[in-house]
């Protein structure tokens, strides 16, 4: 139950940025994964693993929507800018991953932040 | 808390933010980049985006409606020319934002700020910035813009338009950057009118700079003056001029007398410089032409423009409508500057292509010392002026570059600067005397021409015009036709600026200008059209070197065209602008067939000369002929010039054009450079050409598919050096240089027009880009296919009545606060 608080927390703070991204930086990612994890008491094994799960359920999908509406034009382009050989899934899967391991550490941090030492 | 594993957690998720927030080398801040909130994916447009758009703003003297069609093309309704260009310099920066400033940085001498001193192996810093300074671009803008302030609409307008920009910079977050900031990490600066003058000065450096007087130099002291003038020959037999032969010309320019030691005094030394082979490509050329009421089926003038440039994406061109109470403007614009540069109008239309005369020069300078404060000019010292060039370099120190300037103009090549390859004499100097340096009213022009209703408008308005120079032509639904080549042009001697000047004796100067009603001209000429496609505008009977480097062949098969066709109609002028037909294979592959010898070829040869024999001169897509005559041609060429031409110590030389070897060879098959002066034997003709033939084979072998598109390869490339994924690679397209459809490697028609000026003006066009500069949108490349296609858009003119139209997919309004 609390890994999946923390998640839901994880995708929720972090939809934020993704809406006031015009006051927020991107990073601000890793600053709600950790509130997402300082709000739910949880093993920091368990929080990193909900906020790397959150941030890359979370990216995953607003780049997939944001593909769709595009119909794929921009990330075709950019996966022979970056370069994955065209390959729109690759771009994707890298996307979620590299939101992921901001979120998780964040998380991580966050799980640290709040436990007491054992 | 547990403060040590938060701390190390901590620790790594800062480190692990910095180095995704960071371009390191030239890899892009990763996070930043791929997060959906800032990063590509806001750039991903939605494919039915909407383009409507509500603006307030107290920069706006009355309201201004734009009305987008299919294509995002604006139909810009104003009510006053300021409220235009502020609405022109928004919509620019909203679909252009980054190539128009990346652009003006490039002028400017700035890329280093952005890519820092190297990219890979290659120098920003010497090839490109340090480079443009010298050569004085930030200087002539500056000079350009202090002139343009001094006329008051001008200035207006130059404002306006800037405010326009700014007005759209100043409303972006970074994840609203083009996706081109984010890739390279850096952020949109302000607009200034410094910028669109920089911008117009760039076409100066693209289409009026020469800087073949370093090799012209260096090969006429190898080859001495008699052999220099058959390799260079300044009038080609098959000239056909833009100004027919005959015409007569009574000038009232004082004519320049040539300095009386030219040959005996100054034979410059061989100048060694590894910065030459760096130069706008010589091709920047164009067609355009005008077809008389006399011979249009509607009795009515139909005008033709393709201005030949370097192929790219975001295109140079963007389209736009601008309609106020005075006047009905559409065409193609400069994302940089306000106006309309090609186009038409509900009077009359208009449309450009190069000059390509020579308005650069340069001149040697002695210093006194290595102080370079004195240079001696009609035997004394005169005291050397300074100019600093300051260039920002990203992630250093600036670099401060210390340019002497003379009474020529900057120096461009010394010690400082001169590239290193072996050969630099120590303490030589060139500076650089170069029109774009001199006040000009860039802007004024087009913004007359603009408004212009008749050909006294039009004449008034390309006036004003000093460089660089352009072929005007001009057409009125009145069926007045014109052309006239404009621009300050220097009044020269023969041969004057060819090669390298001495700076030291003020005889070698340029001593005048050409009168504007002295440059060559036609109006209503009784053959019923007129055409230009680079040239040369006359025949030696004008009195005024023109120098430079002119095409023979399109002008040649454009006027061999036009003087057959009766009727004409649209239709038939898009066939002829998209024609594949190539003149110069016509005529020179008779001469190399007649010289093979058959005997004497490899079975592989034996069978391109079948092809070859078959071929009917169209550089289609599919033509194997064309593809095995460029070779065989360019083979021939390389093995008749390169013994006489190299020179043992490998400074560069300036490589003849083909048509001299052509007519060379035409006139003379005994012609001396023909045989190889390193070898014993007497090589012929026929022994040349069929090695040459051989080789091809050779050559040929390793190709798979000899069809000429796919040997061309044909790409419009991303201006970040071609980014693989932004660009468009491998196009379907036939052409090349020669032919009317120029269109080559990564160079060709980059606006094609066609304009019919009939009551309702009716016009075609098309542009190998789309009017949308964001990668991520389907409007980026929306047009390549169908220009690839020789394909054309009927242009929607827009008038006031068709406000509530279903062609207006979009409705932007910009209200006054």
């Amino acid at each position: 139950m609390k890994f999946l608080a923390v998640l839901v927390l994880t995708i929720l703070l972090g939809y934020l940025v993704y809406v006031f991204n015009d006051l927020l930086p991107w990073w601000t990612v890793a600053l709600t994964s950790l509130l997402a994890a300082v709000a739910v008491p949880i093993r920091p094994g368990w929080a990193a693993l909900a906020g790397f799960t959150g941030v890359v359920l979370l990216w995953g999908t607003l780049a997939f929507v944001i593909n769709q509406a595009n119909a794929g034009i921009m990330a075709g382009r950019m996966a022979e800018v970056l370069p994955m050989g065209g390959n729109k899934l690759a771009l994707l899967v890298v996307t979620s991953l590299v939101g992921g391991l901001v979120g998780g550490l964040g998380a991580l941090s966050g799980a640290y932040l709040r436990r007491k030492p054992a | 808390m547990r403060i040590v594993p938060f701390l190390l957690s901590a620790v790594a998720t800062t480190a692990l933010v910095v180095a995704l927030n960071s371009s390191i080398g030239s890899i892009p801040p990763l996070g930043k980049l791929l997060s959906p909130s800032h990063g590509l994916w806001q750039n991903a447009e939605p494919a039915d985006a909407s383009f409507d758009l509500n603006l307030r703003t107290t920069q706006l003297q009355q309201q201004v409606e734009v009305f987008v069609d299919e294509r995002l093309v604006p139909h810009i309704f104003a009510q006053n020319d300021q409220d235009a260009y502020f609405v022109q310099g928004y919509l620019h920066a909203k679909f252009r934002l980054w190539q128009m400033q990346f652009q003006a940085m490039a002028a400017a001498g700035r890329l280093c700020e952005i890519l820092g001193e190297k990219v890979g192996d290659n120098s920003v810093l010497e090839r490109h910035d340090r480079r443009m300074r010298r050569m004085g671009m930030l200087l002539a803008a500056e000079n350009s813009l202090k002139a343009m302030n001094e006329v008051p609409e001008d200035k207006a307008a130059m404002e306006a338009y800037a405010a326009g920009v700014n007005h759209y910079i100043d409303q972006l977050s970074p994840a609203d950057y083009p996706i081109e900031y984010k890739l390279l990490n850096y952020e949109p600066e302000a607009w200034t009118p410094l910028h669109s003058a920089l911008f117009l000065k760039y076409m100066s450096y693209d289409l009026a700079s020469d800087f073949d007087d370093f090799e012209m130099t260096n090969l006429r002291q190898h080859l001495g003056n008699e052999s220099f003038e058959k390799v260079f020959p300044i009038q080609p037999d098959s000239l056909d001029p833009i100004a027919p032969k005959g015409t007569a010309y009574q000038v009232a320019t004082p004519l320049p007398v040539a300095p009386a030691n030219l040959d005996s005094l100054y034979a410059a030394d061989a100048p060694a410089l590894a910065y030459q082979p760096d130069k706008p490509d010589p091709d920047n050329g164009s067609n355009n032409w005008i077809v008389g009421g006399s011979r249009s089926a509607s009795g009515r003038p139909i005008l033709c423009n393709d201005p030949h440039l370097g192929l790219n994406l975001p295109s140079l061109w963007f389209e736009v409508q601008i309609h106020t109470p005075e006047y009905n403007v559409y065409g193609v614009s400069f994302p940089g500057a306000p106006s309309v540069v090609i186009g038409f109008n509900d009077s009359i239309a208009w449309g450009v292509t190069n000059a390509m005369r020579d308005v650069m020069d340069f001149y040697e300078v002695r210093f006194r010392d290595s102080s370079m404060n004195e240079y001696l000019y009609n035997g004394e010292w005169r005291k050397t002026a300074w100019r600093t060039e300051t260039i920002r370099i990203r992630g250093k120190a600036d670099f401060i570059d210390k340019v002497p300037v003379t009474e020529w103009g900057p120096v461009m090549y010394n010690d400082d600067y001169h590239g290193a390859i072996e050969g630099w004499q120590k303490g030589k100097a060139y500076a650089i005397r170069w029109k774009a340096h001199d006040n000009s009213l860039e802007l004024g022009p087009f913004k007359a021409l603009n408004r212009a209703k008749n050909y006294d408008d039009y004449l008034a308005a390309i006036r004003q015009y000093k460089c660089p120079g352009q072929n005007f032509i001009f057409a009125s639904k009145t069926d007045t036709i014109a052309w006239w080549q404009q621009a300050q042009f220097p009044a020269k001697w023969r041969r004057q600026g060819d090669f390298v000047m001495p700076g030291w004796d003020s005889s070698f100067r340029w001593q005048g200008w050409i009168d504007n009603a002295d440059n060559v001209h036609m109006k209503n000429p009784a053959r019923g059209f007129i055409s230009s496609a680079n040239q040369l505008p006359a025949d030696t009977t004008y009195p005024f070197y023109l120098g430079g480097i002119h095409d023979v062949y399109r002008g040649v098969i454009i006027n061999r065209m036009l003087a057959g066709m009766q009727g004409v109609t649209p239709q038939d002028m898009q066939r002829m602008q998209t024609d594949n037909y190539n003149v110069f294979g016509e005529m020179a592959v008779p001469l190399l067939l007649k010289n093979t010898q058959d005997a004497a070829l490899t079975a592989d040869a034996k069978a391109l000369l079948n092809e070859i024999q078959a071929w009917n001169y169209q550089a289609d897509t599919a033509s194997k002929g064309q593809t095995i005559f460029t070779e065989w041609w360019h083979q021939l060429a390389d093995t008749v010039w390169a013994d006489n031409l190299l020179r043992p110590d490998k400074l560069p030389v300036a490589w003849p054009q083909d048509h001299t070897l052509f007519e060379a060879l035409r006139r003379d098959s005994a012609f001396s450079f023909v045989d190889n002066v390193t070898t014993t034997e007497i090589e012929t003709l026929p022994m040349m050409v069929t090695a040459a033939l051989n080789k091809t084979a050779e050559k040929l072998k390793t190709v798979t598919d000899l069809r000429w598109a796919k040997v061309k390869d044909t790409r419009v490339k991303h201006l970040l050096n071609g980014l693989p994924g932004f660009s468009r690679l491998h196009l379907n397209i036939g052409g090349g240089a020669k032919i009317i459809n120029a269109t080559k490697e990564a160079h060709g028609p980059s606006w094609r027009v066609i304009v019919h000026l009939t009551d309702k003006t009716e016009a075609y066009g098309v542009y190998p880009g789309g009017q949308h500069g964001n990668p991520g949108s389907r409007f980026y490349d929306m047009f390549v296919d169908k220009w690839a296609a020789g394909q054309y858009y009927s242009l929607w003119i827009m008038t006031a009545a068709d406000k509530g139209s279903d062609k207006v997919k979009w409705r932007m309004t910009f209200s006054k606060a």
